[in-house]
């Protein structure tokens, strides 16, 4: 079976973000990137399909700009073999990466989509689940554990009050969480080797997809920052102004 | 305005977090129906009933609604939600397995995680681990929006709405419900606790989160951790505090043995007041938190059972 993963470049998430001077937008110039942390385990997962001999090709997708290319040829030295770049400077709600996902797919018979639950930067969880209902295809979000048996995909979920097991019919869409793997670390022979795996950038428009932002971003902002407080030297210390200063025990 | 509301609930009883998803329709205006989906969920749809500020609860209760599962609850939103201009869920595991499924079958976008309501249209989120609030004005003819449960106050229960029975077994058979492996607690919920104690890798094993236990038992509290603690194996992924975890915003928030990274600051920030305990003087958490013990949590925590 056919494998596609989405794979995402975010900013750094160890990076303190900040809004630019006029409020308009993040500010992110010279800010380290890298590989959504999600996505990562999304490739893990696929390459380990790979090596027990269920999955047979792994594509690797990115939608975004030109550096995104660093991220596709991270996921090919960690095993997927081949990439597309849709390249693009917008920034993309996730409907419309769902959309652009959706036209890659119809052009490659794909079983299964591997995606992260979320990226790190804009905090949606929606891409998977949006791609699934574009390809009326089933979901499971946030697995933990992913098993491939006669066209069935049975898969844990983290759920709020512990864990899920739902059973999917293939193709379908799974997003990663957490815990479903470790990812790898590309050694530099593989790094060497990914850089002659076949990598397809395609401009956006190619797709001739209406890709309007439905949301306008107005302003952003710093939260309000909380002051760091006072250091005490004792348990009856704390307790004390816990319970008389600030009446909360 | 006329707003539809999927409410988290087990089955038997009706999640906090409905609550708090209320008030943020409230907040919108307009007429609010809430939607509960289940198998056998008589006891969730009367006690929805009893909340304050709904017109109708309607309940779907068929067997292809066991497990809530995302394929088979869209659809089912999906044949009512031309009523509507606004769809929320709370941003729970459920919610945010839903809601975006439904907005992509309407050609929307959907705004995760709000935590302020501006205007029927304007809504602010965070993003980037919540370092940034962002304010965004919805362009879609319907609104989806997953709602912060701890960014608003739960609504009141003096209501009387209406309860009717919702048409239509949706089973989309693209997806089966196998089980649910729940972890049973005796503590308050994590989300909703006004006291959470939380312990992280500095714990060292499992078996010292019985320490956190003692003390949390002593006060009323949900015991948390990080991911650290849970990457680890120490606890359960369902007690993780932070950006990808759950989101709190207790009264007291106790962080034991937490260094304050950014992923886990993004999930307890809010917190009224947040107490560190940890023996490095230079971990991040001593830069929010309002009073810092530093010392060795294995002679503090023992110390501090005793006191209370």
């Amino acid at each position: 079976m056919k494998i596609l993963i989405m794979v995402k470049r975010v900013t750094d998430p160890n990076v303190t973000i900040r809004p630019n001077t006029d409020s308009s937008n993040v500010d992110l110039t010279n800010v380290k990137m890298a590989m959504n942390p999600f996505c990562e385990i999304a490739t893990e997962e696929a390459v380990r399909l790979k090596e027990a001999g269920i999955a047979s090709e792994i594509i690797v997708l990115s939608i975004g700009d030109k550096q995104s290319q660093d991220q596709i040829r991270t996921s090919l030295a960690m095993g997927a073999d081949r990439g597309i770049l849709i390249e693009t400077d917008a920034t993309l709600e996730p409907l419309n990466i769902a959309k652009l996902a959706a036209k890659v797919i119809e052009e490659e018979e794909i079983d299964l989509v591997l995606l992260g639950k979320q990226s790190s930067d804009k905090d949606n969880n929606q891409t998977g689940q949006m791609l699934a209902a574009i390809k009326d295809w089933g979901q499971a979000t946030f697995a933990s554990k992913l098993d491939i048996n006669n066209e069935k995909a049975t898969v844990t979920r983290e759920v709020d009050t512990g864990l899920q097991t739902i059973e999917l019919t293939l193709p379908a869409v799974v997003t990663c969480d957490l815990r479903l793997n470790t990812p790898r670390f590309a050694s530099l022979p593989n790094i060497m080797k990914a850089k002659r795996k076949p990598l397809v950038v395609k401009p956006i428009e190619e797709f001739g997809l209406d890709l309007t932002p439905r949301f306008k971003m107005l302003n952003v902002e710093s939260p309000q920052v909380r002051e760091a407080g006072d250091i005490l030297g004792s348990v009856d210390e704390l307790l004390e102004k816990l319970k008389t200063t600030e009446g909360v025990l | 305005m006329t707003i539809l509301i999927i409410a988290e609930h087990d089955n038997s009883s009706l999640k906090e977090i409905t609550l708090n998803t209320i008030t943020a329709a409230t907040e919108i205006g307009g007429d609010i129906d809430l939607l509960i989906a289940g198998e056998t969920c008589t006891a969730a749809a009367e006690a929805a009933a009893k909340i304050s500020g709904i017109t109708r609860v309607l309940v779907a209760d068929k067997p292809c609604y066991n497990g809530q599962l995302a394929e088979n609850v869209a659809a089912l939103i999906m044949s009512i939600a031309s009523n509507y201009t606004h769809i929320l869920a709370p941003s729970t595991a459920n919610g945010k397995n839903v809601l975006p499924r439904v907005a992509a079958k309407l050609d929307v976008s959907l705004l995760s995680d709000v935590i302020s309501v501006e205007s029927p249209d304007t809504f602010k989120r965070s993003i980037y681990a919540g370092n940034i609030i962002a304010t965004l004005q919805s362009l879609d003819p319907i609104k989806l929006l997953t709602i912060r449960g701890t960014s608003f106050s739960p609504s009141e229960q003096n209501g009387s709405a209406t309860i009717e029975a919702v048409d239509g077994a949706f089973d989309e058979a693209l997806s089966q419900f196998i089980n649910n492996d729940t972890v049973v607690n005796e503590r308050p919920e994590l989300t909703s606790a006004k006291i959470v104690i939380s312990g992280g890798r500095g714990m060292q094993n499992g078996e010292n989160f019985s320490m956190l236990e003692k003390v949390a038992d002593k006060i009323g509290a949900a015991v948390g951790a990080t991911r650290a603690a849970v990457d680890a194996g120490f606890v359960p992924n369902d007690m993780q505090v932070g950006q990808t975890g759950k989101i709190v915003a207790p009264d007291l928030y106790i962080a034991v043995g937490v260094s304050g990274a950014i992923q886990h600051l993004a999930g307890m920030k809010e917190s009224k007041v947040i107490v560190a305990i940890n023996k490095d003087p230079e971990a991040p958490i001593f830069q929010v938190a309002d009073y810092g013990i530093v010392s060795d949590l294995f002679d503090t925590l023992p110390e501090l059972e005793n006191a209370l």
